[in-house]
């Protein structure tokens, strides 16, 4: 087993091969994956050391200490926290080596193509489909057996689409049985010609995510993750992950949206009313409290006994967003009646605290919507943590294509 | 903050646990609490001697060399957890947290080591409601006796020994038996309150009072949040069973999304509280953080424990109306327990001052 002295050795050596003041930044990045010290939990020769989750702290520590650049995980989020497990889990060795260290350094962002304007919640209704073709040679060049997959479809809230290499892609390729049956889970090639990545407008006047229209796109099979109709099993792996993501972080107090409007209540005493420093104390400690509920969590995980607060913890944060945010209007009297910038945008990555309380007010809506809807969350708490009845399922046994659309 | 907060259970903290709670069946099972409130001997002197003298849990804060188990505030939060879920009317925070505390602020070896193996029980004589740093009432030191008439002291109907607070700013431990006290109707009829009447009794002085009485409210008011915990707990635990159980319209009404999520919220909150709870204990043992661990806790605890409580019983709908089903001593006790020590609001404004936040 790799310990924590093991790691700070090879840290060392690191450091020493490719001091970080000379070093080119993205070769210092893939000398850290080589090294296994990009995620030590992963294998060796996948950027890891086989070594327990929570010694990467060591790591991180001892880099940041010696300046070391690091691979801007915010700027490709669903790469990282998604993509990595699922091929990690369900890919092939071929597949394995071909994108995680790319995806690790940054050179080759992902996206997720899951969401459908007619499956949102309930995921597994999409109907973007992919039908293999028979028989002749494969007119991709990676194809190597059977023919491509062929997709036509439409995809939604496509986060960084636009920036994006990959995409993690979720498709119908059996229509004839139940909704969860007939999905199979795909990699695609953002550069593909049938790909068509279309900003999608929203409420803060950026365009943050993307509309995708997928035709006739061809996937050789090469590029399938797990088993032809596994698809929906695969996506757990996804989906488990991207909560764990949102829950996993680890703040100072004030560190979350508490913390701007604080700094404004104590640089502006003339703002003050009473009924706004009742409601901001009430946010100040619901925030502290979900910060240490947090915190818990990430002990938990770190010794060893994950608890299911997890799922709970993106219910609080957006909430509290939502409603700190709009207090932070009304805090900002006549300026909040005015908005920094309407210019359409395409940012890199999503920043829910730079901008002003305007902004942060309009994108925290998001925040009980994105990555399961606050109603969704609740139900799989009740179900699956206090173990009360599932809702009554009268999809179960109908093939997708008899399903009311 | 230096450190982070330890907001885990520890093995030895969960084996606490385990004992107390494998007592507590055996003593304080619901219809038995229940019957006790109407009977002359609300306080369940037996569970008291177990859990004190049996155990050794009386003097888990107090040090060995003091007579006690070296324990902290961590382990104590532990007990409290249990005795909340049990809503047991055992003199434990009274005693063994509030009274010990002050004694611990004083210096007085032998009254702590009484306390400390249980065999005498010590009541704070400040009012249930008064929050750390608030007002509380005084007696009249005059002629080395103590004069006058303080209300709702928690626990001193069973107390031998009443640590009060004097006009000459002194703490003084009285006898019990000395002074006259009358028990009070209270709203939770398992932490029960009288009147303490002082006609001229003599009394030994401990030491300052507003030292000694700071302490103890605020050791009381950031581990009361634990017992709130454990009451939020079983009214969850209990509620989410019995909603898979009572059917209605030919389904498990626990079955219903109206209900489920209601449920969610509810568990959402336990969670969150029990977060609040371990960081008020985990700083009363390390001395970090502590002003504001405590008042977060208290400005979070109490809105949970009520509405636990209060969903408990909407819940529980007809049944939850009755005498005869305990849910009425876990509402009655949440509510009592959200003024005791300082309510939320109270709580909310001295963190003000802690953190910065200062009202118009």
């Amino acid at each position: 087993m790799t310990d924590a002295a093991e790691l700070q050795r090879r840290t060392a050596e690191l450091l020493a091969a490719h001091p970080p003041a000379s070093t080119d930044r993205l070769d210092f990045l893939k000398a850290r994956f080589d090294a296994g010290l990009a995620w030590v939990h992963y294998p060796e020769g996948l950027g890891g050391l086989n070594a327990p989750r929570s010694l990467q702290v060591v790591v991180d520590a001892e880099l940041e200490a010696a300046g070391a650049p690091d691979n801007d995980p915010r700027r490709n989020g669903i790469g990282l926290g998604m993509a990595a497990p699922t091929i990690l889990k369900y890919g092939t060795e071929e597949q394995k080596q071909r994108y995680l260290r790319p995806l690790w350094v940054g050179e080759e962002v992902w996206c997720q193509l899951f969401s459908e304007p007619g499956a949102g919640s309930d995921l597994a209704a999409l109907g973007t489909r992919a039908v293999r073709e028979d028989g002749g040679p494969s007119r991709s060049s990676e194809a190597e057996s059977g023919g491509d997959w062929v997709v036509n479809g439409q995809k939604v809230w496509t986060s960084g689409a636009h920036n994006s290499r990959w995409a993690i892609l979720i498709a119908r390729t059996d229509p004839d049985v139940p909704k969860h049956a007939g999905i199979t889970y795909f990699i695609c090639d953002m550069t593909d010609p049938g790909v068509d990545v279309r900003p999608l407008r929203q409420i803060t006047g950026e365009a943050e995510f993307n509309e995708v229209f997928l035709t006739d796109v061809r996937i050789p099979d090469s590029r399938r993750l797990g088993e032809i109709g596994e698809g929906w099993r695969v996506a757990q792996t996804t989906l488990n992950n991207e909560r764990v993501a949102i829950g996993g972080m680890r703040l100072p107090r004030e560190g979350g949206m508490i913390g701007p409007v604080s700094k404004t209540w104590r640089e502006r005493p003339e703002l003050r009313t009473q009924d706004l420093h009742q409601r901001l104390l009430k946010l100040w400690v619901d925030s502290e409290v979900a910060r240490l509920t947090a915190e818990r969590l990430r002990q938990q995980l770190v010794a060893g006994q994950p608890g299911p607060e997890g799922a709970g913890m993106k219910l609080a944060f957006a909430r509290l967003n939502q409603e700190i945010s709009g207090l932070e209007v009304e805090l900002r009297g006549q300026e909040g009646l005015l908005y920094d910038d309407w210019t359409m945008r395409r940012p890199e990555l999503v920043d829910f605290t730079g901008r002003d309380a305007g902004y942060r007010y309009l994108r925290s809506k998001g925040n009980s919507i994105e990555g399961g809807t606050s109603e969704v969350l609740l139900n799989i708490v009740a179900e699956r943590v206090l173990g009360l009845p599932a809702e009554p399922r009268t999809d179960k046994d109908v093939a997708w294509k008899d399903l009311a659309r | 903050m230096s450190t982070q907060p330890d907001l885990l259970y520890s093995e030895e903290e969960e084996a606490v646990r385990a004992a107390v709670r494998d007592l507590l069946a055996d003593h304080c099972d619901a219809p038995g609490v229940i019957a006790r409130t109407e009977s002359d001997t609300p306080h369940d002197l037996a569970a008291w001697k177990a859990l004190a003298d049996g155990m050794g849990l009386a003097g888990l804060l107090v040090p060995e060399d003091k007579g006690g188990q070296g324990a902290s505030h961590r382990e104590v939060a532990v007990v409290l957890e249990e005795l909340g879920r049990a809503v047991a009317p055992v003199p434990y925070l009274t005693s063994a947290v509030v009274a010990t505390e002050a004694l611990l602020a004083c210096d007085t070896g032998d009254l702590l080591a009484e306390l400390a193996s249980g065999r005498r029980i010590g009541a704070l004589a400040v009012a249930l409601n008064v929050a750390p740093g608030g007002a509380y009432q005084v007696v009249r030191h005059e002629g080395g006796a103590l004069h006058g008439e303080l209300t709702a002291i928690a626990d001193a109907q069973a107390a031998d020994v009443l640590l009060v607070p004097a006009d000459d700013g002194g703490l003084y431990a009285v006898d019990a038996s000395a002074a006259t006290v009358t028990p009070q109707i209270p709203f939770d009829l398992t932490r029960p309150l009288a009147t303490v009447s002082l006609d001229g009794i003599p009394g030994r002085l401990l030491g300052d009072a507003e030292v000694a009485v700071h302490r103890a409210l605020r050791a009381g008011a950031g581990l009361l949040a634990s017992e709130q915990l454990g009451l939020a707990e079983w009214t969850l635990t209990e509620t989410v069973r019995y909603l898979k159980e009572r059917k209605q319209f030919n389904r498990p009404v626990g079955g219903f999304q109206a209900l489920k999520h209601r449920l969610a919220q509810l568990w959402l909150e336990v969670v969150n509280l029990r977060a609040a709870a371990r960081n008020a204990a985990d700083a009363l043992a390390t001395g970090e953080d502590t002003d504001v661990a405590v008042a977060v806790a208290q400005a979070y605890a109490a809105s949970v424990a009520v509405h636990a409580a209060e969903e408990a019983l909407q819940l529980h709908a007809g049944i939850g109306m009755t005498w005869e089903h305990p849910i009425h001593l876990y509402l009655k006790r949440a509510k009592a327990d959200s003024i005791a020590y300082g309510t939320a609001g109270v709580h909310r404004a001295r963190l003000a001052e802690l953190v910065d936040l200062q009202a118009p």
